[in-house]
């Protein structure tokens, strides 16, 4: 299904915890490395990079970076790394901080050019700045356009959004596509945010005390009901669709996917034709055994019951369900999934309390 | 040059000197001693502090023996067909830069500790080779700190007394420091030389001070800003 380009394999231990992750990344697209914190996903990225001791061995698209003999030291990595709070040179300018890797990329390995960068990421008035005459969102936008001036092969970002305020990360998130879209490298995403990987990541990695629990494309590993990440209350699954219709009346749109179409709030972003990820709560979906067409809840879908997981807490229950291709998680009581009768391969009615587009 | 004047400039010169060569000896010193976890690392830094607490005449009375012609140093240098290093102005830049180093290492040391370990990170995915990093980001980070060390080495070579006059004498032009030749105008008491020699002392020193503590506080705040 992905041709496997970065393959990595890690064994570190410090203090009590340990890392130890066998990984076969795909070579494009984003892949977030996904967990609480304190699962590891920040010192797999550092293992990455060379930035923390470890053994095991990592080969980027056909380059062994380490093996059991040897370990490129980290300047010698064709990599870019953004980090998550302010790491700007304080002593240099903005265009100095820019400048600080291209200078040190050799002139032949030169992809990526001062002028493009300052485009994507909308620098032109900040050049002469000091970093501290900079918000936190500027500041961040300058890290990633000086990280992708060095040309790099593979792009590691440590939870680059993390430190900002929400208007910041708002402002920062399309650059952020944009790059994931105009970029042919792969880029290894570090995010404790449901959110920003469900609206970046095209593969992703569940980490948990230093081990992978979960690995795979985003939409069916989030549709997993044993919930390995345990997101619970945050569970959620990406549709991905194509707005068909506008209903201006009731500014409504309908978005069609494989299995059926959902009716959502139209804001005016998506015209028809455009395609759209959609980002569906488990606790905004719930089960009925019949469509009921005499209640508020507008979206109801025929739906098959493919597993049913209990939560770690008492009482809850993870429910995946299956429309046409499409995955949909249903969090409900394990009281209601007794008095249903719930059990695999039942057909059933879905009812979709609310839907966001992500993207 | 009237003999006043030849012991002023002797005396700039060998701040001089012993300023500069402490600043290329000093900083790896110090660097390690900031960044290492070695088990040495605590035995250096008292060796290097010696200095601080050791009566200057105990410091100079071993150089005396260690650098004379029966000393270890001494047989080396007379090997080498340089001669000893006792009562010349080289002996007394040796002395001078080991009764110093604690004044060099000490707030580079300081300034080396509080170099966030991130810039260096963030300079080696930049593709900056460790030697690198640290001409284009430690340096301009600590600079603050080498301006306090080369001025409080610079100052604290001017007042050197008892090693001066335990392994150099007091020869002019060659040896005679300010210190010394205050010590002789009042021996003989002629306190008219003394106070000229004192008081400019004492006027050139405020000001150095003064101007390091300006300069200093300037460069802070600019750092308090970022």
């Amino acid at each position: 299904m992905k041709a496997t380009a970065i393959l990595a394999h890690f064994r570190t231990g410090f203090d009590r915890f340990q890392l130890d992750v066998d990984l076969h990344l795909p070579g494009h697209g984003v892949t977030a490395l996904f967990g609480h914190s304190g699962c590891g996903k920040t010192t797999l990225l550092r293992c990455i990079a060379g930035l923390q001791q470890c053994t095991g061995q990592l080969t980027v698209n056909g380059d062994t970076w380490m093996d059991t003999n040897t370990s490129l030291p980290v300047h010698k990595r064709p990599l870019a790394y953004v980090f998550q709070e302010t790491s700007l040179f304080p002593h240099l300018t903005v265009n100095g901080n820019l400048n600080y890797g291209y200078r040190r990329t050799p002139a032949a390995q030169r992809r990526i050019h001062p002028q493009q960068v300052i485009d994507w990421l909308g620098l032109s008035q900040l050049l002469n700045r000091r970093p501290d005459r900079l918000s936190g969102g500027e500041r961040q936008r300058v890290a990633i356009a000086r990280a992708l001036l060095t040309s790099p092969r593979l792009l590691l970002m440590d939870e680059p959004l993390s430190a900002l305020d929400q208007a910041s990360k708002r402002d920062i998130l399309p650059y952020l596509e944009t790059l994931r879209d105009s970029l042919d490298i792969p880029i290894v995403y570090v995010s404790h945010s449901a959110a920003e990987v469900a609206r970046l990541a095209d593969y992703i990695v569940m980490m948990d005390q230093g081990r992978v629990v979960a690995e795979g494309g985003l939409q069916e590993t989030l549709a997993r009901p044993d919930q390995p990440f345990a997101l619970e209350e945050n569970a959620a699954v990406i549709v991905t669709a194509t707005i068909r219709e506008q209903d201006s009346r009731w500014h409504l749109c309908r978005a069609e996917f494989d299995g059926g179409s959902l009716w959502l709030r139209d804001d005016g972003t998506a015209g028809p034709g455009s395609q759209v990820r959609l980002q569906i709560l488990a606790r905004d979906v719930s089960i009925a055994l019949a469509a009921n067409r005499d209640q508020s809840i507008q979206n109801l879908l025929p739906a098959r019951v493919m597993d049913i997981a209990a939560e770690q807490r008492p009482g809850m229950a993870t429910v995946r369900l299956q429309a046409g291709e499409t995955s949909f998680l249903s969090r409900i009581t394990s009281r209601a999934v007794n008095q249903l009768g719930l059990e695999r391969g039942m057909d059933v009615c879905l009812q979709i309390k609310s839907v966001a587009i992500v993207e | 040059m009237s003999p006043e004047w030849q012991t002023v400039w002797l005396t700039l010169k060998l701040a001089g000197i012993t300023t500069a060569l402490l600043m290329v000896i000093g900083t790896p010193i110090a660097w390690w001693l900031a960044r290492s976890s070695h088990w040495l690392r605590q035995p250096v830094a008292a060796i290097v502090a010696l200095p601080l607490v050791l009566p200057p005449t105990v410091l100079g009375f071993y150089l005396l023996l260690l650098m004379g012609p029966d000393g270890i140093v001494g047989t080396l240098t007379n090997t080498l067909g340089l001669g000893t290093l006792p009562f010349t102005f080289a002996g007394l830049v040796v002395a001078s830069v080991i009764y110093s180093l604690p004044f060099t290492v000490q707030p580079l040391q300081n300034v080396f500790s509080t170099v966030n370990e991130r810039m260096l990170e963030v300079a080696a995915t930049l593709r900056a080779s460790p030697l690198d990093r640290f001409f284009s980001v430690v340096i301009p980070l600590a600079r603050p700190g080498f301006l306090t060390a080369a001025v409080l080495t610079f100052a604290h070579t001017l007042g050197e007394f008892g090693v001066v006059l335990m392994i150099g004498g007091n020869i002019p032009g060659e040896t005679r420091v300010l210190s010394v030749a205050i010590y002789d105008h009042v021996e003989t008491l002629e306190y008219g030389k003394a106070h000229l020699l004192a008081g400019g002392m004492l006027v050139f020193s405020f000001l150095v001070l003064l101007t390091l503590y300006l300069i200093n506080g300037r460069l802070n705040n600019g750092n308090l800003k970022s």
